[in-house]
């Protein structure tokens, strides 16, 4: 291993001064810390604690619920990515919808649907859009060829949520927060930039980093290094693939089809400017996204909303490995490959 | 040709197709009888397993649904220790089928049940109804030396675990398809038998061994480890996967560890004939690319030790491997 890395390990790993407690905001980070033991990398003193970050486990009941109805409506088809199959609806989920005659297609991108709208006009294609900037631009894109083609029977059922407003959420309600992870793949789209005000107003690192092993010890030893020294900067680590300003043509193709409102957060609750909705000019297109302000009640013992803004590590929800677990999830962040308490369950138990 | 409902009648239908396809590629003594069974003539311990195939799309880079039908039991027969020896097989036909989609897998079957030395001694075709797919049934039987004791239950502390190959070939493949991705995946698919005999040639203890198919190496080792009462250790950095395949999995959150293979298998081995069964695979086509990358410890479950020296917990793969959001 070269020294650089070395020495970052020791340090991270002697580190004795003050409990600090960082916040990946992305599944996919939490995933990585995972994969590459970084826990047993570091002090005990640097807690890593996973946030919002995976679009699947933010998602309310009433999505799923509205999803099932429509794959089980004459004519109608659902396509969906894979991780939104088990997450638990009211009654059903989509796989166990799936399994009673309802017609869910697995999707690899929002383009497989606009394909069998075109080939089967009599039947109507819905897709169930979930996601952050990262996949926003697909479904955009997926309108223009909609719309290139002449496809009318393809409806977006969105559920889309843009990240910024729900870090700042955070930042005003959970006070213990030290620093934020932030994440690779979003930061693609927004640019590094995008978080200077965050850092501005909260005084906190918020640092930029990529998905490998070395990039997440970097970060860390980027944000303790500043804690240290009493600074509270926005950073990019991760400048093979993210850009000061971002991807202007991906945003562009957002701003073109979509419009801020508000969005309910699984676990959150409503926060203000942070969905994405279909401009008025494709309303045709929408699917009845908006409406859906309630969620079901879940479990008193289920911690899932505390367990995205990281006031709780997933083990210590008394639901974690008992009433829920990947093949029986009950919470969201059980069933997705990057919700917090799978990720945990997968590694730890 | 398309397969219509009256190839399956039984009738005129059914025996021309018999000729034309099945009967063109199927010969050896046993099924040149054409009565209602085969008749065998074994003596000893054997080896019985049996495997149904629905793949899609059946034919593949690497291989079709008729080469995996034999390599899936043939390597199943193997990781007993067995020496496969024959295979019943049943076609099941989607009306709409290509004839010759159909003789293009059944001829792939002949040559490959040839490869690994097994003979097709009984089959069964029928027509369903829907959109031209095909599904295969295997069964087969092999003899196991007496002196072979192959077990997941067998694992010692201290003993290696050996790979035969890289992961995810066949899964990364499969999926490539299906996602129309255009890239140089080739599904691994291929009778394991140059691998295990060269293995046991090799004079190496063997305690267990597996084919790496659906759930990947991750499930497996957790069945060792579950069986033996162990614990297995594994070293990351050794975890042999292809560039290609790594950015395919890393697209779509998928993990190596947990994908389907066609033609891969595990092998533990006593510590002290480590390198020996090590060298003996490697001089082999199927595993030419084989490594040792772990140990059975007196711990539970299956641990990685990660390429920056940390450590992980590897466990069991629960539902499906679905391609996510983001």
């Amino acid at each position: 291993m070269e020294a650089a890395k070395i020495k970052i390990i020791n340090e991270l790993k002697n580190y004795d001064g003050p409990k600090v407690k960082l916040m990946e905001v992305c599944g996919t980070h939490t995933a990585a810390i995972f994969k590459s033991g970084i826990r047993s990398l570091i002090s005990p003193k640097i807690k890593l604690i996973s946030g919002p970050g995976c679009p699947v486990c933010v998602t309310p009941t009433a999505f799923i619920d509205k999803c099932v109805a429509y794959a089980q409506k004459d004519r109608h088809v659902l396509y969906t990515f894979g991780d939104m199959m088990k997450v638990p609806g009211s009654n059903n989920s989509l796989s166990t919808a799936k399994g009673d005659g309802a017609k869910v297609e697995l999707m690899f991108s929002p383009l497989d649907a606009v394909e069998a709208a075109a080939k089967d006009p009599d039947t109507t294609y819905v897709i169930a859009a979930v996601g952050f900037e990262t996949t926003i631009p697909a479904y955009a894109l997926t309108l223009a060829e909609a719309q290139l083609k002449g496809v009318r029977n393809l409806l977006l059922l969105t559920a889309l949520k843009t990240t910024f407003p729900a870090i700042e959420w955070i930042c005003e309600n959970e006070k213990g927060i030290d620093a934020f992870i932030c994440p690779g793949h979003v930061s693609v789209i927004t640019g590094s930039d995008a978080y200077n005000a965050l850092a501005e107003k909260y005084q906190k690192p918020f640092v930029v980093t990529g998905f490998e092993g070395e990039h997440i010890l970097a970060a860390i030893y980027e944000i303790v290094g500043q804690l240290k020294k009493g600074e509270g900067k926005a950073k990019n680590l991760y400048r093979n693939a993210v850009r000061d300003r971002g991807n202007a043509k991906a945003r562009a193709l957002i701003e073109r089809y979509f419009t801020a409102g508000y969005a309910m957060w699984r676990g959150l609750g409503e926060i203000p400017g942070s969905g994405m909705y279909l401009k008025e000019a494709y309303q045709e297109y929408d699917g009845g996204s908006y409406g859906l302000d309630k969620d079901a009640v879940l479990a008193k013992s289920c911690r899932c909303g505390e367990v995205i803004v990281g006031r709780v590590n997933p083990c210590e929800c008394p639901m974690f490995g008992k009433g829920c677990t990947p093949t029986k999830p009950y919470g969201p962040c059980m069933v997705s490959a990057e919700g917090a308490c799978g990720i945990w369950y997968r590694n730890t138990i | 040709m398309k397969i219509t409902m009256a190839h399956g009648s039984g009738g005129k239908s059914s025996a021309e197709l018999m000729k034309a396809v099945f009967g063109k590629y199927f010969k050896n003594d046993v099924l040149d009888k054409m009565e209602d069974a085969a008749v065998l003539e074994i003596n000893g311990k054997i080896a019985f397993s049996t495997d149904s195939f629905v793949v899609t799309p059946t034919i593949f880079k690497g291989g079709d649904i008729g080469k995996l039908a034999v390599c899936g039991t043939v390597n199943d027969l193997l990781m007993m220790g067995a020496k496969p020896l024959y295979l019943t097989s049943a076609y099941i036909l989607e009306e709409g089928l290509e004839g010759d989609h159909l003789e293009t897998c059944v001829a792939s079957m002949a040559k490959t049940a040839a490869a690994a030395g097994v003979k097709i001694v009984a089959g069964d075709t029928k027509v369903v109804e829907g959109s031209g797919g095909l599904m295969i049934n295997t069964a087969g039987i092999g003899l196991i030396p007496p002196e072979r004791e192959i077990s997941a239950g067998n694992l010692r502390e201290g003993d290696k675990i050996i790979v035969s190959g890289f992961l995810g070939d066949h899964h990364a493949c499969i999926l490539s398809h299906r996602m129309k991705l255009t890239n140089d995946i080739v599904s691994d698919c291929a009778p394991l038998n140059d691998v295990v005999d060269a293995l046991f040639a090799s004079g190496a203890a063997v305690r267990a061994m597996r084919d790496i198919t659906r759930g990947g190496l991750g499930t497996m080792l957790n069945e060792f480890a579950a069986a033996s009462n162990c614990g297995i250790e594994l070293e990351e950095t050794k975890i042999p996967v292809r560039d290609e395949v790594q950015g395919f999995c890393d697209i779509l959150g998928l993990d190596p560890l947990y994908m389907g293979n066609e033609g891969k298998m595990i092998a533990v081995v006593a510590a002290a004939d480590a390198e020996k069964a090590l060298t003996a695979i490697r001089s082999t086509k199927h595993g030419q690319d084989a490594i040792l990358l772990g140990a059975v410890t007196a711990g539970k479950g299956v641990v990685m030790k990660t390429r920056l020296g940390g450590k992980r917990v590897v466990d069991m793969l629960y539902g499906e491997g679905l391609p996510r959001i983001c």
